[in-house]
């Protein structure tokens, strides 16, 4: 991308705003230079610590104090961003200057977010998805005051959306709160799931080497630990960054708050969502709960931290619920799944081909699926990149075929129908592929 | 899948130098060793040996020679009004189907081996990472016409994601 203006000087840069160019929070450098402070005194003051020297510590304190912040305001001068009626650009880098314009027609879905540390300066993170984007937000602006950035957030959806900034703002700020997920379904659910698996399995193995031999208590305790951490934290993790989760609805699309330390105020504009999953694991079924998770074009899968959190639309409620309000994400009830496969596919899929199941209409394409969590799948039309039929030699035996139905989500690719007969999927495709191109025609006329 | 005969007939293939092209390696990187082996093999225990082994490699090149055209038979496209039909596979069967305003871009690669029988590879591209949509073995002339058509059209519906 290139600078539209010649290239100003790094000295050049005049301190006020010009021309709607705007600087980040001016305690940016501090917030940064705190955190990569910590980073640095973690590592060399620890060695320090350990020959026992205090001046070394202070030495590093002394100097990296002073760097981090220097370093801290050197990159928040060069950095400043500006948003005109199609799109955000943003300028950064010292040594090396980038310049980056982000189309607003692109834009799928704008997060505030607030680690822990910001919010205590009142400061906040704006992060933007926008399709084609490469692991990780296409461009995080961190940080800014939280007003700031709940205006702007405001103003990126009115421009998204072909509003004027004048008109703005009005009615998206009235919003309808949907749910808040209360505390008590949220800790169960996560405690359901790994943990009591790790628990039980952990226990009977405990069980057993008590009955072999006593001494091997010990160790298997010892060994267990690795895996204690590693679930306990999975748990900690999720009860911390889906707390409080509350879903609302506004006129620019849909609201998503959770969050107890870090906070993440996301907004999915209508019609953005390409793939939504339905998950009812085994454990939740005597409950009749559901997890709902969403995929827009943008949000890639294995990027940094910032992902983990993304994804759920409802981390857990009731089933009844949790569809109505998957029907209203979709902008309409997707179709009930009805249509079994064929009595061979028991012989292929023995533990699953009960849940087996699909729907269609003019809108929807749905598929349920899963071996110990039922996973129902919903595709709008509207998003469908390719189909495919597959036919392994197992299932040619048997006169079955998968359908698959590819979206341009990256976590939620899609779904699959699995082992249909033969003549069925044939004539699923051709009628998935023509109510797809209905609905494209429809969608962009 | 349901066999249409009425529209096998529209379906093309890859050209036939690919199947050459496959037979040849086959031969030299099967046949040629395995016979050379089976040569080898006889020194110490005698030609009967040897005799066996050359007739294992001939069942086993006659084998691979079959899977090689029927995998090569297998493969075929079809360019219909308004969605790209790539079908491949013998042990696994995929049939894919692309529309043209789905798509994002077209590769066309060629390797050193297909690159001396002037040939190439089409490969279709849309925003989801699943679509399965290429074509080997196509005369150069065939995979340009393929790929300006495919853009050209691509361009004329393409839709939002």
């Amino acid at each position: 991308m290139t600078v539209p203006q010649a290239p100003v000087p790094e000295t050049a840069i005049p301190e006020t705003e010009t021309d709607g160019w705007v600087r980040l929070h001016p305690l940016t450098p501090l917030l940064r230079g705190g955190r990569f402070l910590l980073v640095a005194l973690a590592i060399v003051g620890q060695q320090g610590l350990r020959e026992a020297s205090l001046e070394v510590f202070l030495a590093v304190v002394a100097v990296g104090v002073p760097a981090a912040i220097t370093i801290g305001w050197l990159l928040w001068r060069a950095m400043r961003y500006r948003l005109t009626d199609t799109e955000l650009q943003v300028e950064s880098g010292v040594l090396t200057r980038r310049s980056r314009r982000v189309p607003l027609a692109r834009l799928q879905s704008v997060d505030v977010v607030r680690p822990l540390f910001a919010r205590f300066l009142g400061l906040a993170e704006l992060r933007l998805e926008v399709v084609g984007g490469s692991g990780g937000a296409e461009a995080p602006l961190s940080y800014l005051g939280e007003q700031e950035a709940h205006q702007l957030r405001a103003r990126l959806l009115d421009l998204a959306a072909g509003r004027s900034a004048g008109d703005s703002s009005v009615p998206a700020e009235q919003e309808q709160v949907l749910v808040v997920v209360p505390l008590g379904p949220l800790i169960w659910s996560t405690l359901l799931g790994p943990p009591l698996v790790v628990m039980v399995g952990l226990l009977v193995v405990l069980v057993v080497a008590a009955a072999v031999d006593l001494t091997l208590v010990g160790g298997v305790l010892l060994g267990a630990v690795p895996l204690l951490i590693g679930v306990g934290s999975f748990a900690v993790r999720r009860m911390l960054t889906e707390y409080g989760f509350t879903v609302a609805e506004s006129g620019d699309g849909l609201r998503l708050r959770h969050g107890l330390l870090e906070t993440r105020n996301s907004t999915i504009p209508a019609g953005r969502v390409q793939t939504v999953r339905i998950t009812e694991p085994l454990l939740w079924r005597p409950f009749g709960w559901a997890r709902v998770e969403v995929d827009v074009a943008g949000y890639s899968a294995g990027g940094g931290e910032e992902q983990t959190s993304t994804g759920a639309l409802l981390p857990v409620a009731p089933r009844e619920f949790a569809h109505r309000l998957v029907a209203r994400v979709l902008g309409g009830a997707p179709p009930a799944v009805g249509d079994r496969p064929p009595r061979a596919a028991r012989w292929r899929a023995p533990l699953s081909h009960r849940r087996l199941a699909i729907g269609l209409d003019a809108f929807h394409v749905v598929s349920t699926h899963g071996v110990l969590t039922t996973t129902t799948e919903v595709v709008p039309l509207t998003k469908v990149q390719s189909l495919r039929l597959t036919q392994g030699p197992l299932q040619r035996r048997l006169g079955l075929t998968s359908l698959h139905v590819d979206t341009a989500g990256r976590r939620l690719p899609g779904t699959v129908a699995p082992h249909r007969g033969d003549a069925e999927a044939a004539r699923l495709l051709a009628d998935t592929t023509t109510l797809a191109r209905a609905a494209r025609a429809a969608s962009a006329s | 899948m349901t066999e249409q005969p009425e529209a096998e007939v529209a379906w093309r293939r890859p050209d036939r130098a690919l199947l050459r092209l496959r037979r040849q390696l086959t031969v030299l990187l099967l046949t040629l060793p395995g016979v050379v082996a089976a040569a080898v093999l006889a020194v110490p225990f005698g030609p009967a040996a040897g005799l066996a082994g050359v007739l294992a490699v001939a069942v086993l090149t006659w084998l691979t020679l079959g899977a090689v055209t029927r995998r090569w038979a297998a493969w075929g496209y079809l360019e219909r009004e308004d969605d790209l039909l790539v079908r491949r596979g013998v042990l696994v069967r995929r049939t894919s189907v692309v529309p043209y305003g789905r798509m994002q871009f077209v590769d066309v690669t060629a390797g050193p081996l297909q690159r001396r029988l002037g040939l190439a590879t089409v490969t279709l591209h849309t925003a989801a990472a699943a679509t399965d949509a290429s074509v080997p073995g196509l005369l150069t002339a065939e995979a340009a016409r393929l790929r300006d058509r495919l853009a050209a059209l691509g361009e004329a519906r393409q839709a939002g994601v």
